[in-house]
């Protein structure tokens, strides 16, 4: 195979990084941590651009990179404690009463309805359009932990140490997050007609 | 019995550790009869799957 020449496009490379900074931004909380490991994984990903497989898109490729860097600088935190972001838990106490009734069963309306066809999703634009708009709508702290959880696939430990949280803020705020992304995305894909 | 509330946050809950024989009864027994909570409980799994095929955006990504 040739070298693709996976950068050759500035413009390209220049709105990556910016997406890449504000992802690290998000997850470290740290200008210049976050300046570092976009850095670095820019860097890792050059060198070897020759093993990029044009198959996989150049964004989720880098993405990956710059995930282990952020999970790699998370990780060495516990080691040199510094954050205390979300220590007193804000959300643990918000009411779910718009989804729940006074008994604990769901509203009517808020019953989760059957996902059609999820399998298709993954090469649907519009979909990751609506599933990123899902994300941004999550309150900023649940959205931190469910995105180290899940996208930088940091365990529960990993995540408490990290933050100083625990175990139980952790579960509670993951809870939250996944209960509004899952109904912001049945109300906006899944329940409107495939495509509003 | 255990009620919506209770199933939900059991499900989320297992994405980060394994239930309990008990936890794991209680649920199988709620959602036998819930099937708003049995969707729930596949849509974590969804979630997850989604998530890690994602493209993490810029916050004000209107510039496009």
């Amino acid at each position: 195979m040739n070298n693709p020449r996976p950068f050759a496009d500035n413009e390209e490379l220049t709105e990556l990084r910016q997406q890449m900074l504000s992802f690290a931004r998000l997850q470290l909380s740290d200008e210049q941590q976050a300046e570092d490991v976009v850095q670095e994984a820019l860097a890792g990903a050059l060198k070897n651009a020759a093993a990029f497989n044009r198959s996989a898109s150049l964004k989720t490729w880098v993405f990956a990179i710059l995930k282990n860097k952020i999970a790699d600088a998370l990780r060495g935190r516990y080691r040199q404690p510094q954050m205390t972001d979300i220590d007193d838990c804000k959300d643990c106490s918000l009411a779910d009463d718009q989804l729940f009734d006074e008994r604990g069963h769901w509203h009517k309306n808020e019953r989760p309805q059957r996902w059609d066809a999820p399998e298709q999703l993954v090469h649907d634009e519009h979909f990751w359009r609506v599933f990123d708009r899902c994300l941004d709508a999550v309150p900023a702290e649940q959205a931190r932990v469910f995105m180290m959880r899940e996208f930088i696939e940091l365990d529960s430990q990993e995540i408490c140490a990290a933050l100083e949280l625990t175990t139980s803020n952790l579960h509670v705020l993951l809870y939250r997050a996944r209960l509004r992304l899952r109904e912001c995305l049945e109300d906006h894909w899944f329940g409107a007609g495939e495509n509003a | 019995m255990m009620n919506c509330q209770q199933a939900t946050r059991l499900m989320s809950e297992a994405q980060e550790r394994p239930l309990s024989l008990k936890e794991q009864a209680e649920l199988k027994v709620h959602t036998l009869i819930c099937s708003g909570c049995r969707r729930f409980g596949e849509q974590m799994h969804l979630l997850r799957r989604f998530t890690k095929a994602s493209h993490p955006q810029d916050k004000d990504d209107s510039n496009q």
